[in-house]
Order: structure tokens, then sequence, then C-alpha cells
């Protein structure tokens, strides 16, 4: 088993949660695991990226190989296209569509969208509008978590526990509500594949 | 025993612990600040009461671990790669005083620049000072490391820089403990004159230093983490340091050429012969500055050694399995181009930051001078150079903002103004204002007060609390040290504040005092 993945998004954004969440889950499930991260100046608002490894044998690079990954998981549409040199032939997109502007110039939205329809396998969802039609807008991350779980090749009820150890120290309504988050991504992106 | 997930930096933060710390020294900097944070909130080391709190910058922080080793306790110092340069003084120095309780240098180096304002590889400064490196390939490593650090330091009586870059700073992996050793009892120096640098006594420590190369190499030879592999394929050797490792063997199943994995400095001579008599062309692979490469080229060059230097590797920037796997002549793996309509997407001052509303007063302050007048410093206000803000002119080091302000005001250079954050003005401002204030420079000093050291991630700045008491001590003149409160409501006062002390002739400081607005929505949530 072997599952290379990049995490993309907005500094901010939550990606580092996802992150978090899949590779706790990974570890309870004893696979291998590395997990680059972006710290110090890209965090404020600039473009980031994690770059998530998991397998059942040991794993050399932190980073992926071009053309390796099997996924690309974005909390935000523009950014799911950045890392495109980083998937492979059948590898899927799976990103929030809903658009972080704050740069002057942000591409035109319909052009982008097309760009990724124009990719056979993905998956896009609206997390935030989601997120907020279930009363908790900050579980975006979780949202989009949720579109991307049935790819990891992981045990569902790992990622729930992995909620449940992050958020843990949050408290049981936070945990609750990622919870519901990731369960409504995860439902949304069935009917969508 | 379960794993732990760690990054680069938490397991030597953990591995440091395990390994008998009694004190962490270290100013925050990317990519080092995460083996501070990591000690500031592991319990053990709270229980322990193990020394975990910020210093005032590099320099003091290698002090503060000297005299901790002096007195017999083991110790780390964390800062990066140009905070070395800032330690240097001390850090030249320790390699003629020795240690007595254990001490590693541990060193982040930020290739590729991404948070940096270079990419200086500090093995340069350990063979400088003649010290050993530890140079770690995974986490595992990275946590097992400075229990040889301390082994190493204590037998020779040395200080040990554990070297790592950004990619394995901030990369997480399974890290599995050791047995956790003791702190060491408090012991001062056998020998009473160790930490006594008089030439007389200096030049007998140098003789020393130089003395004890050759057992240091003898310890590189034996080191676990120099390990050479055997291959049937001898038309290549490659020698790869650190983390170059993993993106040699992320592009092999099986490699057939030998390989010798450098993890431990000064080089193992034998080795390196070994490796170089039984190939016939050499592969350098190493993240950083072609350290090794040089040293095996030499001056005259030498045909069979490939790298950075003969254009093998780009000259500079990170390594990655990319760019390696061309330097070893692999073919290229397909893959997709980023699609046109992807957008740049820079840093950013966050939106409601307080330095937004500083920028904006003092850009109306300053408009009938033009453009060019605010040197600036190290921090996230540096963005304040980028639209919408365009608002400052320079960034060099940490503290130049207020020296170079001094220096263009000697030459009549009108008006002549610093821009530098509350931490960094902790740092290395202090200093500098002194200059100013003994010369009377026709200077006006900002300090941009957001209560927090923001771009490195929230930690505590010294001068929090202090900064008009520290200004009048140095001897501002009180009426000329204002407080203002950058909120677009008092723009128009705020803009008056800075165009009364643009014309005052001296040392004018202006401290735009609001919190990172982090900072201020963490407060607000608890």
């Amino acid at each position: 088993m072997k599952k290379d993945i990049i995490l993309a998004g907005v500094g901010g954004q939550g990606i580092l949660s996802i992150a978090a969440i899949i590779g706790t889950a990974a570890i309870e499930s004893g696979l291998h695991l590395k997990q680059a991260e972006v710290h110090g100046m890209s965090q404020r608002g600039g473009d980031v990226q994690s770059h998530l490894r998991i397998s059942d044998k040991p794993i050399h690079s932190d980073l992926i190989p071009n053309g390796g990954a099997d996924l690309i998981i974005s909390v935000e549409p523009m950014e799911s296209l950045r890392y495109l040199p980083f998937l492979s032939e059948n590898g899927w997109l799976i990103t929030n569509t809903n658009a972080f502007v704050n740069i002057p110039n942000y591409p035109d939205y319909d052009e982008l969208m097309e760009t990724i329809s124009s990719f056979r396998n993905h998956i896009s969802l609206d997390a935030d509008k989601i997120a907020k039609d279930i009363g908790s807008p900050r579980s975006m991350n979780m949202v989009v978590l949720g579109a991307a779980s049935s790819f990891l090749d992981l045990p569902y009820s790992k990622l729930e526990e992995g909620i449940k150890i992050i958020f843990g120290r949050k408290g049981e309504k936070i945990v609750e509500a990622n919870l519901e988050a990731i369960n409504v991504g995860r439902e949304v992106a069935e009917q969508n594949k | 025993m379960k794993k732990l997930l760690l990054l680069g930096n938490e397991a030597i933060g953990q591995g440091a612990l395990d390994a008998g710390l009694s004190g962490a020294y270290g100013y925050p900097g990317t990519p080092s600040t995460e083996i501070i944070e990591y000690i500031q909130r592991n319990p053990e080391a709270i229980e322990k009461d193990v020394h975990r709190t910020w210093s005032a910058n590099e320099k003091t922080a290698m002090e503060s671990a000297l005299g901790m080793s002096y007195a017999g306790k083991r110790t780390i110092i964390t800062m990066k790669h140009v905070g070395l340069n800032v330690a240097a003084d001390a850090y030249m120095n320790s390699a003629l005083t020795g240690a007595n309780g254990g001490v590693i240098v541990a060193v982040a180096d930020d290739p590729s620049m991404h948070s940096s304002q270079n990419e200086q590889d500090s093995r340069f400064f350990a063979k400088f000072a003649l010290l050993p490196v530890l140079e770690p390939s995974n986490q595992q490593e990275a946590y097992g490391m400075p229990r040889l650090a301390y082994e190493i330091s204590e037998k020779y009586h040395l200080p040990v820089m554990l070297r790592i870059t950004t990619r394995l700073a901030h990369s997480r992996a399974g890290v599995e403990r050791g047995k956790v050793l003791k702190e060491n009892e408090m012991h001062l120096p056998e020998n009473k004159d160790q930490f006594m640098l008089l030439p007389s006594f200096a030049r007998k420590k140098y003789k020393h230093l130089l003395s004890i190369q050759k057992d240091l190499e003898i310890e590189s030879e034996n080191s676990q983490f120099n390990k050479y592999t055997d291959g049937s394929d001898k038309s290549m050797g490659i020698i790869a340091c650190g983390l170059a490792y993993n993106y040699l063997m992320e592009n092999y199943d099986e490699c057939n050429f030998p390989i010798l994995k450098i993890g431990q400095y000064p080089l193992p001579k034998m080795k390196i012969e070994k490796i170089f008599r039984d190939c016939d062309e050499i592969l350098v692979l190493e993240e950083g500055m072609p350290m090794v490469e040089e040293m095996l080229k030499g001056f005259l060059g030498n045909p069979k050694i490939h790298g950075r230097l003969d254009g093998t590797l780009e000259r500079d920037g990170e390594l990655n399995p990319k760019n390696v796997r061309k330097a070893l002549g692999l073919p290229k793996l397909s893959s997709k181009d980023i699609p046109e309509v992807v957008a740049g997407r820079p840093p950013a001052l966050c939106v409601g930051c307080p330095h937004t509303d500083s920028y904006k007063a003092l850009t109306e302050a300053l408009k009938e001078y033009g453009k060019g007048h605010v040197f600036s410093d190290i921090g996230c206000y540096t963005l304040g150079y980028l639209p919408p803000h365009n608002a400052i002119d320079t960034c060099v080091d940490m503290g130049a903002s207020i020296s170079m302000a001094i220096g263009a005001a000697d030459s009549g250079f009108f008006p002549a103004i610093a821009a530098i954050g509350d931490s960094t003005f902790g740092h290395s401002g202090m200093t500098g204002l002194l200059d100013a204030v003994t010369q009377k420079s026709n200077v006006l000093i900002i300090i941009l007060d957001n209560d927090i050291t923001a771009m490195t991630g929230m930690q505590d700045s010294q001068v929090n609390g202090r900064i008009e008491q520290i200004c009048e001590g140095i001897g501002v003149e009180k009426e000329h040290i204002r407080v203002i409160n950058p909120l677009s409501k008092h723009h128009e006062e705020n803009v008056k504040v800075f165009k009364e002390e643009i014309a005052y002739k001296g040392v004018s400081v202006v401290i735009p005092r609001r919190p990172c607005i982090h900072v201020y929505s963490k407060k607000k949530r608890k």
C-alpha cells in the first residue's frame, strides 16, 4: 500500500489539520508516514502545500516526485492546479470550489472551473457552503477531507479517530462538528463521483 | 513502544531531552523555531524545569549555553543559519574554550530561501571553526543524533553542530524513543583555565584544537552515520550528505552504484579515498552549498567530481527528487504543466494587520519627500515592500534598519527613517539606537510594536512592555518618544505625529502599538 498526497491551500485555511488527521490515522493503522509542510513566511496568506506520503514500506524522500501523487486535496480551487506537475497520470483532483481571493490578479472564475472540469478524475464541491449549511463554517477543511476519504485507503473509522485525537483538547462540541463535516463531505462526494 | 509523530525539529527537541538536556537557548527563526517550541510545551521538560525561554538574540543564547556548559550541564542552542552569523563571535571562540557539559549548536539552514534572505550553508562555519558536525537524513536520526553529539562534545570538550535544512526541519515522521538519560550533575571544568582565552592560553588551546582534528576524523570514520554501501557498478560512486540520501534512494528500487552516506563531519578521509579510488566518476549530492564537492575537487579541479560546480546539479536552491534524478542521468518522469490560469500568490500582510495602518500613515507623511526613505528590517513588516503598501525600501539583516538610517543621515540624506519590529529591536536594534543617540543623528525610528514575534509563529517578544523605558534609558528625549494607535480611525493624527517627528532634527522614536491580529483574536476567543 502506498499513497502520495499533495494537500494545497492558502496559509491559514487549515490544510495542516487535514494533514494531522490523515497522519494520525495512518500511524494508528501501523503505516509509515512522511509529511512535509510549510512554516514561516508563506503562511502569511501565500500559497501553502503539504506533501503527505503513506506506505506499508519505509519511505525515503519527504517530497513526492514529479508525476507521483495519487491525490491532490485542495481547500481552494486555484491552488488545486498549482501542484498538477506532481499528479500522476491516473491521479485524482479533489477540491473546494470556493475561491479565496487575496490577490488583485485572481483568474477568471469560470475559466478556472473549466480547467478543473477538464480533468476526468476530479471531484469538486463548495465546501465552505456545505460547512455553513451544517452550522460549522470553520470546518470547511473537514468537508474537503470527507470528500477525499474514500481515496485514502485508510479505514474511515481511523479518520474519525484522528479527528477525536487532534480536536479532542478543543472540546466535545468541536469534535462533533468536525465529525459531522467529514461525514457530509463524504456523502456529497459519493453522490458526485 | 508506540512511535511519536514528530517534525525533524521536534525530533531534535525530544532527542536532546532524552539525552539529558538541562537548558535550551535560542532565538526564533524559520526553519529552526519548532525545536524550542517543542521543548517549551513538552510535559517532561516542564516537570524537570528544563530552561526553555527565548533569548534576546542568538549571541546571548550561545553565551548563556556556554555558561550552562561551564556548570557541567548539557545544553542546546537553536537558530536559523543567519542566526549563526549573529552568534559567530561566541561560536568561533567556543571552539577554543570548548565545552564542559555537552553543547549542541542546532542550526537550521534554508536552501531556496523559503523564509530567509540568503542560503548560506552552516557546515562552512563549522569547518572554519574546526568543529564537528552531525547532519541527519531523517527524523529518526534527528532524534538519535543529540545523544551522540553530547558524547562527542563531552569526550573532546567541544561544541557539536547539528545541522538540518528546511525539508527535514518541517517534515513529520514516526520516531521511536530510546532510553531517557539523567541530567548531568553540576560540575565545574576540571581545568580551571578552560574558559579563559587570554592570548597565552588561547594559543595553547588553538594548538590543541588543531591536534585533535585527526581524532575527530577517526570518529567520523567509525561513525554509524557515515555508511559505505558497495555496489557492482563502479562507473559512478555517489557521496550523499544528509537529506540528499533520501532523494537518491527515492530514485532507485535498488542502486547498483557504491554509495557513501555522510552524516558526520569532519569528512571520513579513508572512506572518501575508497569510493574515489574504486569508481570512475564521483557524484556529490549535498543540500546547500557545494562544500564537500569543492573539497574533493580542489582549486585546480578534478574532472572526475560532479555536482553543483560543473552544472550536474543547479548551483543554488534545495535538492528534490526531480533535480537529483536528472543528476543521476535517469529519464525524466512524465508530468503535467501548471495551467496558465494559475496566478502567483505571494505572502502578504494579513487583513487587519496593524502594520498596514502604520505604513499607510507613514507613506502619507512622506509624500512630499518622494520615494526611498524607509530602511526596514526582518519580520512580517518586510512584506510592506510589496504592493499595495510599497512602504519600505530595504531589508538586510536583523537591526540594519536603524544603523543604515544613521549612515544615510550622516551623508546628509533627509529624511532617514527606520522601521523595525519590537522583537527585532530587542534582538539587534538597541545598540543601533545607542549609536544614533551618541551621534545625535537626524533619524526617525519607528518601532512597530505588535506585542509578539509574529512571523515565526507568535513567540514572546523580549522588549514587551518596556520599549519606551528602553528608548529613554538609551537617551532618546522623552518628548520625542511617541506612541500611536495604528487604526484607520486615527489616521489623520498618526500622519501628524509622523510629520512632526520627521521635522525634528535629532533622534525621535514613534511606536505604533497594536497587537498582531492573531494575538488579538486568540485573546478574544479565550
